[in-house]
C-alpha cells in the first residue's frame, strides 16, 4: 500500500468541457440503471486528461456530484488507484519507467538513471522547464519487451539508456518516435524472425468451414444411436 | 513435440495481419458461431469440459466446470466478467490478444455468456492498457455493426459487451476485488463465501474468467474437444500462450503446447538462455507469484500445471522469467517483495504489515546487513502471511521469498559473511 495525499495547491474549480460532459453521459449510460457509480474510474480518468494529466480536488468533487456518490467514496477511489496523478506532471511527457523484476533484469535501472539525469533527480518532480516528470511504476504488462517506459497512452519498449534518451529528446522536439519496440521487432515476436505462424494456409481462408464436417459427423452418429435404440427391444449397452 | 501452425489458435498474435473483422473472419473467427449457439448452452459447457481447458488466469480451475456452477434459472440477471487486468509481473499475453486478435475474445465472450445464460459481459482492462482498450473497443463496435452481438443479432442470443477499465491496481485482478472496482469502489477483495456465482457483480450471479480462457472457446468448438484435449498432456491439455522475459537472447510471446519442456521452449523460440544453457541460474515459471525453480530442476522441467505444482511452484499465467548467472537473486526477489508491498490493498494486517517486513529484511540481506538468524525470521514472516489473509495476494507475496530461501540460502549467508567481514576489517 502506498499512502497518497492530495496536492497542497489546488485550483478553485473544475467542470467538464461540453464534449467531456456528453462523453460522461454516454459512459454512465453503459451501466445498469442505478449503478452509475460504476463509471467513477472512467470519469475521474477523463477529468485527469482534461486537467493537464493530473487530478485536482475540485474534479473529485465534480465527479462525486455527477454520480450522486458521497465525496469520501470518490476521494477513496482517487487515492487508491495509482494511475491517478494527485499532483502536477510534465506537460510534454510524464515518463513512467517500469522497475519490476522482469524489466530490472534487462536494465531498468539504467533507464531510471537517464530520467534522473535528464528530468530530475527525484521522481514526481517537474523538470526545470516544467515539461517533463518521471516516476517508477510497477509491471506494465509488456515484460517480453522489457525494459520499457510508458508515456501517457503509449509504450516504448526494448529500450536501452541511449534509446530512452532519443525518446525523451523526441518528445522535447515535438516529434516523438513511433511507439512500440525501439529495436524494430514486430510486437512481442522473437527478434530476428518468426519461429511460429509462418504457414500461409492460416491466412488464405482455407481453414474455414471445417466445423461443418465435424458437427455433421456428430449428428450422423447420434442419429444412428437413436435409430438403433428405437429398433432394439432392450436398450443397448454402450461398450 | 512440435506444435503445428494450424493448431495455433492465436493466428495474429504479432499483429502483422489484418486486425479488423474482415481479417479475423478470414482466419476463422466467427466461423460457425451461430451453429454452436443453436446446439444450446449445455452442449457448449460439455464441449469445454471435455476439452480439459483449465483457466489461463493463474489458478487453473477447469473452465467448463466453472461455467456449470452458474444458476440455470434465477430471476436476477447473470453476468460474465472478463479479467483483462493482466498485472502479474512477467505476464503480457492478454495484451496481445486484445490488440491483435480481439475478435477471438469478442466471439468467445458471446459463446461463454450464452453457455451461462448471461446477456451482459464486462471486460475489465487494466488502466495502463490504453491502446489495447481502444483496439478491443474497435472490435466490439465492429461486432455490433455487423450484428454479431447486440439485440437481435445474427447469432441468436441477445448480448452486450461493456469495455471497462481500471486505474493501476494489481489487486483488481483478484476476482472479487475486480467486482468491487467495477461497482465503483476501492478494489478490496471480498470474503468468500458467498462465491461470485451466487453473489457477484451487483449482487447477481457472476463468473470471472481470464481473457485467454475465453478467447480459446470459439476454436475449441470449431475443432472439437478431442482436438484440444489431444494437445498437451492429460489434465494439462491444449495450447498456451507462453511469455518469456528476462535473460534469454530473444524474449517473446509464443503459443505452444502445454507441457512443453522449458529447454525446448527457450531454444526453439527465444534463442536460448543468454550465454548458453549452462549459464542458467533459475526461472520463475508462472509469473512473479510462483516460487522459482532452480537450475537442477530446470534440466528436465516441463511446463504444465501438474509438474510445476509437484515442484512446489505453479504454472500461473505461463509467464517464464529467466535469470542467468549474472543475476543478483536476492535483489530480484527483493524487487518482487517491493511489488507486493506496493500492491497490497491493506485490509488484512498480515499482508499489509508483512509485505513491508519482507521487503525491508530482503533489502538489508541484499546488502548483507543482516544476521543469519534473520533468515529463519524471514521464513517465519512468510508463514505468518500465508493462509492468514482474505485473498491470495498474501500467498503471492510469501511464495517467491520461500522459493528464494529454499534454493539460495547459502547465497544469503555468504552475502552476510562478506558484509560482516568488511565491517570487521574497517574497524
Ligand atoms: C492478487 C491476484 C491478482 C490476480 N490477477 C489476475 C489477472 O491479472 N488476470 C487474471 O486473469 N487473473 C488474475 N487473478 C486470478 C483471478 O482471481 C481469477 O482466478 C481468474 O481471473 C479466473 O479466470 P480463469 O478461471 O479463466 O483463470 C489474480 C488473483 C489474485 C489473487
Ligand atoms: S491479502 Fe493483502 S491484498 Fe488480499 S485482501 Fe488482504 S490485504 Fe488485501
Ligand atoms: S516488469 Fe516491466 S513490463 Fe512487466
Amino acid at each position: 500500500m502506498s499512502v497518497r495525499r492530495l496536492h497542497p495547491e489546488q485550483p478553485k474549480n473544475f467542470a467538464f468541457t461540453p464534449e467531456n460532459e456528453a462523453w460522461a453521459a454516454a459512459t454512465i449510460a453503459k451501466y445498469p440503471p442505478g449503478k452509475q457509480a460504476s463509471a467513477v474510474i472512467p470519469l475521474l480518468m477523463r477529468a485527469q486528461e482534461q486537467h493537464k494529466n493530473w487530478l485536482p480536488e475540485p474534479a473529485i468533487r465534480h465527479v462525486a456530484e455527477k454520480l450522486g456518490m458521497a465525496y469520501i467514496r470518490v476521494y477513496e477511489v482517487a487515492t487508491f488507484y495509482t494511475q491517478f496523478q494527485l499532483g502536477p506532471v510534465g506537460t510534454t511527457a510524464h515518463v513512467q519507467v517500469c522497475g519490476t523484476t522482469p524489466c530490472m533484469l534487462r536494465g531498468a535501472e539504467g533507464l531510471k538513471d537517464v530520467c534522473r539525469k535528464k528530468i530530475h533527480t527525484d521522481q514526481f518532480h517537474l523538470s526545470a522547464d516544467g515539461a517533463f516528470s518521471w516516476e517508477e511504476v510497477e509491471c506494465a504488462g509488456t515484460c517480453a519487451n522489457a525494459p520499457m517506459v510508458q508515456i501517457f497512452a503509449d509504450t516504448y519498449e526494448d529500450l536501452t539508456p541511449e534509446l530512452l534518451e532519443k525518446v525523451i529528446d523526441g518528445y522535447a522536439r515535438g516529434t516523438p518516435p513511433k511507439p512500440g519496440s525501439q529495436i524494430g521487432r514486430k510486437a512481442s515476436s522473437p527478434a530476428g524472425g518468426f519461429t511460429a505462424l509462418t504457414d500461409p494456409a492460416l491466412y488464405d481462408g482455407s481453414t474455414l468451414g471445417g466445423w461443418q464436417h465435424r458437427l455433421a459427423e456428430i449428428d450422423a452418429k447420434s442419429a444412428l444411436t437413436a435409430a438403433a435404440s428405437a429398433s432394439a427391444t432392450a436398450p443397448e449397452k454402450k461398450p | 513435440m512440435a506444435l503445428h501452425d494450424r493448431d495455433r489458435i492465436f493466428r495474429n498474435i504479432y499483429g502483422v495481419h489484418d486486425v479488423s473483422l474482415v481479417g479475423a473472419q478470414k482466419r476463422g473467427t466467427w466461423d460457425g458461431t451461430a451453429a454452436f449457439i443453436k446446439r444450446g448452452p449445455d452442449w457448449i459447457v460439455n464441449e469445454v469440459k471435455a476439452s480439459g481447458l483449465r483457466g489461463r488466469g493463474g489458478a487453473g480451475f477447469p473452465t467448463g466446470l466453472k461455467w456449470s456452477f452458474m444458476p440455470k434459472a434465477d430471476p436476477r440477471p447473470s453476468y460474465l466478467v472478463i479479467n483483462a487486468d493482466e498485472s502479474e509481473p512477467g505476464s503480457c499475453k492478454d495484451r496481445e490478444i486484445m490488440r491483435h486478435d480481439p475478435h477471438l475474445l469478442v466471439e468467445g465472450a458471446l459463446l461463454a455468456a450464452f453457455a451461462m445464460r448471461a446477456h451482459t459481459c464486462f471486460i475489465y482492462v487494466r488502466g495502463e492498457f490504453i491502446r489495447e482498450r481502444e483496439a478491443l473497443q474497435r472490435a466490439v463496435d465492429e461486432a455490433y455493426a455487423a450484428k454479431l452481438i447486440g439485440k437481435n443479432n445474427s447469432n441468436g442470443w441477445d448480448f452486450d459487451i461493456v469495455v471497462h477499465h481500471g486505474a493501476g491496481a494489481y489487486i483488481c485482478g483478484e476476482e472479487t476485488a475486480m467486482l468491487e472496482s467495477l461497482e465503483g469502489k476501492k478494489g478490496q477483495p471480498r470474503m468468500k463465501p458467498p462465491f461470485p456465482a451466487n453473489v457477484g457483480l451487483y449482487g447477481a450471479p457472476t463468473t470471472v474468467n481470464n481473457v485467454e480462457s475465453i478467447a480459446v472457446a470459439g476454436e475449441i468448438l470449431r475443432r472439437g474437444a478431442a482436438w484440444f484435449s489431444g494437445l498437451g498432456k492429460p489434465n494439462n491439455t491444449g495450447t498456451k500462450l507462453f511469455q518469456i522475459s528476462g535473460h534469454v537472447t530473444k524474449p517473446c510471446v509464443v503459443e505452444e503446447e502445454m507441457g512443453i519442456p522449458l529447454k525446448e521452449l527457450l531454444e526453439k523460440h527465444c534463442g536460448g538462455v543468454r550465454g548458453g544453457w549452462s549459464n542458467l541460474l533459475a526461472v520463475i515459471p508462472g509469473g512473479s507469484s510462483m516460487p522459482m525453480i532452480n537450475e537442477a530442476d530446470c534440466q528436465t522441467l516441463t511446463l504444465d500445471f501438474d509438474t510445476l505444482s509437484k515442484l512446489k511452484s505453479g504454472m500461473g499465467t505461463a509467464a517464464v522469467i529467466v535469470m542467468d548467472k549474472s543475476t543478483d537473486i536476492i535483489a530480484a526477489i527483493r524487487r518482487l517483495a517491493y511489488f507486493y508491498k506496493h500492491e497490497s490493498c491493506g485490509q488484512c494486517t498480515p499482508c499489509r504489515e508483512g509485505t513491508g517486513w519482507l521487503w525491508r529484511i530482503l533489502s538489508r540481506m541484499e546488502a548483507g546487513h543482516a544476521s543469519k538468524s534473520e533468515i529463519d525470521l524471514l521464513f517465519d514472516v512468510t508463514k505468518q502471511i500465508e493462509g492468514h489473509t482474505i485473498c491470495a495476494l498474501g500467498e503471492a507475496a510469501a511464495w517467491p521469498v520461500q522459493g528464494l530461501l529454499r534454493n539460495f540460502r547459502p547465497v544469503i549467508e555468504a552475502r552476510i559473511d562478506q558484509f560482516t567481514e568488511k565491517r570487521r576489517a574497517a574497524e
